[in-house]
């Protein structure tokens, strides 16, 4: 694959009940990425936006804010999913040899709707939607499956949480950096056993942009472009009845996809850090299973040893990750923001020292249908 | 009419209280009705068999996903199955769920079936909620050819 570098980031602060508009906070992370690569937009020569109409609560919601991300009278399309297709189309269009800079925007305004009616909104309207299904109440089937099979326990689901809240402290953009203890998770109000409110992710309002260079302008435009070495992506059955919900087949796919094309054999060695889509506290542990960072029901253990703390062989979202700030269609492009700061040594108090290689992934649908992994490196 | 909200605190912004409605009428398709017939007229729970990997899907569908072939072998599965998990909601929102919280849901794997079903599950404790516990499909009394014809599942012992 011809390289392609990341040559502009840029984030708001997430947080709930933002006061700015959908268009305002696209304007925001869109002027501070051309102003992070050194562009103005005349430089940019098409535009990716990641919008999804039931969360903008307007149809074509794309089209709102085409004057915001400077993209007025010029090639832009729109992605319905997760920020990693996002920045996927992205790529995709610069490989096209068509395109030579692009901007990928992605903007969520949560706390504007009901989140569980839009993610009831989700289901086969004709089946499984009539039983109240929403994101909260089918992951809890989810975990449930996963406990069950794999011995993973609460306590360990738990910590999961602790530790990514804390991390969030050294993170200027997360919504909820606090320090709270295990027990304070297990004892919070139980939402669908076995998952609780501290197990899950904030409703959160924010933006986040990256910027994608083909090689030759990447190198000349930026003083630390950060290289894609790999990306894949595979979806699952769409019924949940369909799928052994314990099992991470399309996360496995995607991971093997992105890993064969970055060169990548021993991922636990060769991955320096990762940022993952925790909506839930127990998918963090479910999706480093099915990135191959240990076997399968091992993740549990590998928490209790402290492997994926920010001084562990393997830090897992030293971001605060999804659980400390859930913009929805911005949180997987916010991970590969994350780790494009991370690659150049501009994480701040949440830098993880030495990183040449990380990890970005992102998820759409229900439990984790669609899987996207992202490889960046030096 | 625009008004100031209360959760966006002293910014001097505005928010806009609205709402969507959107009347829409889904088409169940072909299968699908077929299925829902069954349920209706007869109280029974039929699935369709892949000719290649011979799965039983429940509900039915026209191709195998698997496979990608299509399928047109109706099997009647059991109306009693297997639980594979579950899980109790607890919170509240308002018009999408079909019963006051708390309820009980879980996924189903019907006698026959190879695939699992999500549904309620009633007339049981929650505490005797369990993997891998036998239940039966109880049926509304007057069934309107929708996934709520059944009511929920509940224990079941030979």
């Amino acid at each position: 694959m011809e390289k392609v570098g990341i040559i502009g980031v840029a984030q708001t602060k997430y947080q709930r009940y933002n006061p700015s508009s959908h268009a305002e906070l696209a304007y925001e992370v869109t002027a501070r990425a051309l102003e992070d690569a050194g562009l103005t937009i005349d430089d940019i020569d098409n535009t990716v936006t990641v919008c999804n109409d039931f969360w903008d609560g307007r149809t074509i919601s794309s089209m709102a804010i085409t004057e915001a991300t400077g993209s007025h009278k010029s090639p832009t399309t729109n992605v319905e999913g997760d920020g990693t297709y996002g920045a996927l189309m992205g790529l995709m269009r610069i490989l096209s040899g068509l395109h030579e800079i692009t901007l990928v925007v992605a903007q969520s305004k949560v706390s504007e709707g009901i989140p569980s009616v839009i993610t009831n909104a989700m289901f086969d309207p004709v089946y499984e939607r009539m039983l109240g299904l929403d994101a909260i109440n089918s992951s809890a089937l989810q975990m449930r499956s996963y406990m069950y099979t794999y011995g993973v326990n609460e306590e360990q689901c738990a910590k999961v949480s602790v530790k990514n809240h804390r991390n969030a402290k050294a993170n200027p953009y997360a919504h909820l950096p606090m320090d709270i203890t295990v027990e304070d998770v297990l004892k919070s109000r139980v939402l669908a056993d076995p998952i609780k409110l501290l197990d899950t992710s904030p409703i959160s309002d924010g933006a986040c942009a990256i910027i994608m260079a083909r090689e030759s302008t990447a190198k000349k435009k930026h003083r630390k472009p950060v290289w894609i070495k790999g990306v894949g992506h595979c979806a699952d059955a769409y019924h949940l009845g369909d799928r052994d919900l314990a099992e991470v087949d399309a996360l496995v796919s995607a991971a093997q996809r992105a890993y064969d094309m970055a060169g990548i054999t021993r991922p636990l060695k060769q991955i320096h850090v990762a940022e993952i889509y925790d909506a839930f506290s127990y998918m963090e542990l479910m999706w480093m299973e099915g990135l191959g960072f240990c076997e399968r029901g091992k993740a549990g253990a590998m928490v209790d040893s402290g492997s994926t703390e920010m001084n562990g062989i393997l830090p897992v979202n030293p971001s605060g990750g999804v659980l400390s700030a859930h913009a929805v269609q911005v949180a997987g492009l916010a991970r590969i923001a994350e780790a494009v700061l991370q690659l150049r040594g501009e994480a701040g108090d949440r830098q993880i020292d030495g990183t040449r290689v990380a990890l970005a992934h992102g998820i759409e649908g229900a439990c984790g249908q669609g899987q996207c992994v992202f490889i960046l490196g030096k | 009419m625009p008004v100031q909200s209360e959760e966006l605190g002293n910014t001097g912004t505005l928010a806009y209280p609205s709402r969507i409605r959107l009347p829409y009428t889904w088409h169940v398709g072909k299968v699908g009705s077929r299925f829902y017939q069954e349920i209706k007229e007869h109280c029974k729970i039929w699935g369709i068999k892949c000719p290649k990997c011979q799965r039983v899907f429940v509900p039915p569908r026209e191709t195998c996903p698997r496979c990608y072939c299509e399928m047109n072998e109706w099997v009647e599965v059991g109306s009693t199955g297997t639980l594979l998990t579950y899980t109790v909601t607890r919170y509240a929102v308002p018009g999408i769920q079909p019963q006051k919280p708390p309820f009980a849901l879980g996924i189903i794997r019907l006698d026959g079936a190879s695939t699992g079903i999500a549904h309620l599950l009633g007339d049981m404790d929650f505490k005797d909620i369990a993997v891998g516990l036998r239940v039966k499909a109880v049926f509304r009394e007057v069934r309107q050819g929708n996934y709520l014809d059944i009511k929920y599942f509940k224990p079941f012992n030979k």
